[in-house]
């Protein structure tokens, strides 16, 4: 089954990562990584990506060739800020990746099932 | 790559694997050897025709690249190759049949779900990664990384390729049954256009289960999941609308169903039923059986159909086992019935807010004749189903029971 694994941010994630020291930065890059590894390893992981700053998104629809000003997610406290894709065996196994997920702590990580194209019969 | 030629690659797959590993020894590097002869041949036999003896071919090409792998591997650690690998070499090629032996191998108990039905498919079924991913949906790297991983585990649990001893080929059957139907299940899809280019799983685990029951006839089991997949794939011409659209049992084109499939999956189970000992396959393909032998709906033998689900209760019950007892139940005596056992039914902590017991409790509604509460139901069990068609159907079954649609 497959499942989205989406990192949200909000103000006091983004507190704490601020006051980290660049060593500590550098591990928290180095902890993903070795995430990503991981599931790489363990045929698991399909895409993984993380996303740019929100203020760099545009809202559709443009008007007069700019996005409408203020789009909702610029503004807002918690935005996507990136996400893994996976397919594993079962809901408890992507809940399991999803809490080494270090925003899993401040409640910021969600899981979702994707959709698929099985026909059962009716 | 013309079809034939694929079949034939398809079939020689597992022989030409069987003879590498007993000359060579080594699973792994034979595995790999083998899908660059298969890669060769798919190039070459439709452009300049097939060999003289294919088989032969193959069996030569894989060992010549085999080499190449071992000498770059014997460089990389010179001083400690076995002699293993040379003593093999002097066993010559026979006739012997490796099929079971190679699914037993690729269905290991010590991998998961996903890494036995990536292996089987390539190393048994003859398929590239590129086909399996394409199959699956899933990134290319993503079905190499299960099958690499797969072959470290097999090393790994040190298991050889060779028949495990009698007492255990039950118990290893059982789980090369449960990677066949799961290719099969993965298959059953009704999706439209995108599906070109991609491998019919559903055939392939016919193909591979038969390859499997030709090997185990007496095997009631086999024998059955046989059946099973013959006579639901039968219906597969009349279940989906062109659009894409799941059509329901009950309306169904019966006049498109595969006869032949039917037919012998009928004397499968039939024979199976009388002379092995029963099991959920077995018991599966006999409900099967009976849906496919109606001629029309209102002909369905429910009552024979109830009591197939008591049995298989009582062999391997579950909450899906549960649920479609529970329809037959309704069928037999009639809705109000059924309402009242799912009520009990629902209290298993595995059906709790499923999106199927939302289905069925609408279903029954709908019968009892109670459309504003079916639609209601209908609509809960779309919200939470994860399969796009099923989401489709019941949505068009509550607007169909919505108070402006058109009677």
């Amino acid at each position: 089954v497959k499942y989205l694994i989406l990192i949200h941010s909000n103000p006091a994630s983004r507190a704490i990562w601020e006051s980290f020291s660049d060593e500590q930065r550098a591990e928290g890059f180095a902890y993903y990584a070795a995430l990503d590894d991981d599931l790489v390893a363990s045929g698991e992981l399909i895409a993984s990506e993380a996303l740019a700053d929100p203020s760099l998104g545009t809202r559709l629809p443009m008007r007069d060739d700019r996005a409408a000003p203020d789009g909702p997610f610029a503004e807002a406290k918690e935005h996507l800020a990136g996400f893994f894709l996976i397919d594993c065996e079962s809901r408890e196994r992507a809940l399991e990746i999803a809490a080494r997920v270090p925003e899993a702590d401040l409640g910021l990580v969600e899981v979702r099932p994707i959709l698929n194209y099985n026909g059962p019969d009716m | 790559v013309s079809t034939d030629v694929e079949d034939l690659l398809r079939d020689l797959a597992p022989q030409v694997l069987g003879a590498l590993v007993r000359r060579h020894g080594d699973f792994d590097s034979c595995e790999d050897a083998v899908q660059d002869a298969l890669v060769a041949a798919a190039l070459q036999w439709p452009a300049e025709g097939l060999p003289d003896n294919p088989k032969g071919w193959l069996i030569t090409v894989a060992s010549r690249r085999w080499i190449e792998i071992w000498r770059n591997e014997t460089a990389r650690r010179r001083r400690e190759q076995t002699a293993a690998a040379q003593a093999a070499e002097l066993e010559p090629f026979d006739a012997v049949d490796d099929t079971l032996t190679l699914l037993m191998l690729c269905c290991h108990p010590s991998l998961r779900p996903a890494s036995q039905v990536a292996l089987t498919l390539r190393a048994v079924g003859g398929l590239s990664t590129v086909e399996i991913a394409r199959a699956f949906l899933v990134p290319e790297k993503t079905v190499g990384q299960r099958i690499s991983r797969a072959k470290e585990r097999i090393k790994a649990s040190g298991a050889q390729f060779r028949m495990p001893p009698a007492a255990e080929r039950p118990e290893r059957i059982v789980t090369v049954l449960r990677v066949l139907y799961l290719i099969f299940n993965e298959g059953y899809t009704a999706s439209s256009g995108s599906a070109l280019h991609r491998v019919e799983l559903t055939s392939e685990a016919i193909r591979l289960t038969r390859q499997l029951h030709d090997r185990v006839p007496e095997d009631g089991e086999a024998t059955g999941l046989l059946a099973l997949m013959l006579l639901t794939d039968a219906r597969r011409p009349a279940r989906t609308r062109p659009d894409g659209a799941l059509i329901p049992l009950a309306e169904q084109d019966r006049g498109r169903w595969d006869a032949q499939a039917i037919a012998e999956g009928v004397a499968l189970i039939t024979w199976s039923l009388a002379n092995a000992a029963i099991g959920p396959y077995q018991l599966q393909a006999a409900i099967a059986a009976i849906h496919d032998e109606a001629s029309r709906y209102e002909d369905t033998d429910w009552r024979q159909i109830l009591g197939l689900y008591e049995l298989l209760d009582r062999v391997a019950p579950g909450p899906m086992v549960t649920l479609n007892r529970i329809v037959a139940l309704a069928m037999v005596r009639g809705p109000a019935v059924g309402l009242e056992q799912l009520g009990v039914a629902e209290s298993d902590p595995a059906l709790a807010g499923h999106h199927r017991v939302h289905a069925v409790r609408a279903h029954l509604l709908d019968m009892a004749g109670d459309g504003e509460a079916a639609r209601a139901h209908y609509r809960l069990a779309a919200r939470r189903t994860l399969s796009v068609p099923e989401r489709r159907y019941l949505e068009s079954r509550a607007a169909r029971l919505s108070p402006a649609a058109p009677a």
